[in-house]
């Protein structure tokens, strides 16, 4: 008896929590849809107008075109030097391996606001102007790890006799990586390169000191809603974003299973 | 943790016979090739970077030209251990303290429904329902939580139709605290969920078993073995709530400024970098030595 009332009172408090974690959420995406531009319950009059008003709007278009450049570059960057990363600690058998692991992950480890910082200094001491080649750098520092996390936890699921029997078979190490590697890592490539670029369409807090006078969509967004003006613009585009971002979190979370989507990758790397 | 601890059947395989035929020095080699690329660009753009943030932290603004006087000195943190900037950085640590035990508490049933009382279809269908805040974009939730906390917003109308007093908390410390434990939340979920989920059964039979009550088991059984993964979410929501400025700009009041704003308001408006780099060290150090603490409590040993 007091175990099942344990139970249900567990049942109710899930309950409890995953209402507050979707109500806002819930409220932003009706409040879009709202006619009046000031946000009060009860909705009256429901409209799709200010999704015709973000649609045309020039300066949400251009921060949507620089974040979407922004986020496919540091995307390719990071996939790049990610998986590099992951072939070659998975190889390393030396003690440095950790070392290198903590020096991947201390951009998400530490707050933000840090890289941003330490990237601002050093364009401004080499006199570097920043641009949308400083916001991809700062998004690559940070999606690098997420890349190397997805690649490294393939990577120490499959079986090495796998690579031993294509070699004992003669291939060369460019068959072998074209056709058992590769096939392999495939959807662990797939599922990191969606992540990183959902971290960096959505990030703010770092771009904020790398990016220049041009704006990214989430630099427009703080900008607007700091301001306090054309905030139905605002509900209506963070409910765009928030669909636009929830599609690649659930092809990769389809791809690799609960693993690597989460931030439990960081424990792996402080170990 | 992965349960092969990272040696893999390759890794034994490269350790023992099979590749001593191939020369070894020429898979140092290869190794070699492909970690540059990646350390390169950390050395260079990452770990350069922030020691070029240090020692800017020792430069000042000349106040006549309004550049970057070169010459070392300890003036900005002169400056940071006086004024306003004590109490910023004790409301900021006491704020992150906050989020994270708040969290912790109210992720704890939660992940532990999840981890070792539902069914494995509920299991599937509650991870997905974490993925969605967990990934729904951070401005969105803050402005989910500006439009709920204002004057007349949602939590306004709601309390008036319960026929209770407004409980006016848009744009307060109050406002910050929720808004930061609403979006930090998933992050404690997920990792506890993980350390939960990784005790075996065995050990909680046992302790029932020698007679231990369900909350004797809780406190010295369940509770120790969860301590990585509640360290490990703690870092996301101490972290993040250190160097954030854009949730106390935008959800917060006159009196919200944390580390995050100090550094960003030097920064952009006010145009003095030595003096924000500086301000960046604080958080550098505070995570330092959480992690640190966190280490001497053992708990990176059991991950």
């Amino acid at each position: 008896m007091r175990r099942r009332l344990a139970r249900g009172g567990l049942w109710l408090w899930v309950g409890i929590v995953l209402a507050f974690l979707f109500g806002p959420i819930i409220v932003i995406v009706l409040f879009s849809f709202d006619k009046v531009n000031i946000e009060t319950l009860p909705i009256r009059h429901w409209t799709l107008s200010w999704y015709s008003v973000a649609w045309h709007d020039e300066q949400v278009r251009q921060a949507f075109v620089l974040s979407i450049k922004a986020a496919c570059a540091a995307t390719l960057l990071a996939l790049i030097l990610g998986s590099l990363a992951a072939f070659g600690v998975h190889r390393a058998r030396f003690f440095g391996r950790d070392t290198i692991s903590l020096l991947l992950v201390l951009p998400i480890a530490l707050p933000g606001i840090i890289t941003g910082v330490a990237l601002n200094s050093t364009f401004q001491w080499a006199g570097i102007d920043l641009s949308i080649w400083t916001i991809i750098i700062g998004h690559t520092t940070f999606c690098i790890v997420v890349v190397y996390n997805n690649v490294i936890a393939r990577l120490r699921r499959t079986s090495g006799t796998l690579f031993e029997a294509s070699s004992d078979l003669g291939a060369s190490t460019a068959q072998t990586f074209r056709f058992i590697t590769l096939p392999l890592i495939a959807t662990a490539l797939v599922s990191g390169g969606l992540l990183a670029f959902a971290l960096s369409f959505d990030e703010v807090i770092v771009t904020t000191f790398t990016a220049g006078a041009q704006n990214t969509l989430p630099i427009w967004i703080f900008g607007a809603i700091r301001l306090g003006q054309q905030l139905p613009e605002v509900n209506v585009v963070v409910t765009g974003v928030v669909v636009l971002m929830f599609i690649p979190i659930m092809i990769a979370a389809r791809l690799t299973g609960r693993d690597t989507i989460a931030p439990r990758s960081r424990q792996q790397v402080l170990n | 943790m992965d349960p092969d601890n990272g040696v893999t059947t390759l890794d034994r395989a490269e350790n023992g016979g099979t590749t001593s035929l191939r020369s070894s020095l020429g898979q140092r080699w290869a190794t070699a090739f492909l970690l540059a690329p990646p350390l390169l660009w950390f050395l260079v753009l990452y770990v350069s970077s922030l020691v070029v943030m240090l020692i800017t932290s020792l430069w000042s603004v000349n106040s006549f030209t309004q550049t970057i006087d070169h010459h070392v000195t300890g003036s900005n943190f002169q400056q940071i251990a006086m004024g306003t900037y004590p109490s910023i950085i004790g409301r900021t640590v006491l704020l992150a303290a906050l989020v994270t035990v708040i969290d912790a508490v109210v992720a704890f049933p939660f992940a532990y429904l999840m981890a070792r009382i539902a069914t494995q279809r509920a299991q599937r269908f509650l991870l997905a329902a974490i993925l969605l805040p967990l990934w729904a974009s951070y401005l969105a939730k803050i402005f989910a939580w500006v439009s709920i906390l204002e004057k007349g917003g949602a939590l306004d109308w709601s309390f008036r139709h319960l026929g209770l007093p407004s409980p006016n908390l848009g744009f307060t410390n109050g406002a910050v605290l929720i808004t930061f434990c609403y979006i930090w939340l998933p992050y404690m979920i997920v990792p506890l969920f993980g350390a939960l989920e990784r005790i075996p059964s065995s050990l909680l039979d046992a302790s029932s078993d020698l007679g231990a009550g369900s909350w004797w088991t809780l406190r010295h059984v369940i509770l120790p073995l969860a301590l990585p993964g509640l360290v490990a979410g703690s870092i996301f929501t101490f972290s993040l709530t250190l160097g954030d400025y854009v949730t106390p700009l935008l959800v917060g009041g006159s009196n919200s400024t944390l580390i995050g704003n100090a550094i960003y308001d030097n920064l952009i408006t006010g145009g003095n970098l030595p003096l924000a780099a500086a301000l960046s060290a604080v958080p550098i150090v505070i995570m330092v030595v959480y992690l640190l603490i966190a280490k001497r409590l053992g708990a990176f040993n059991a991950l």
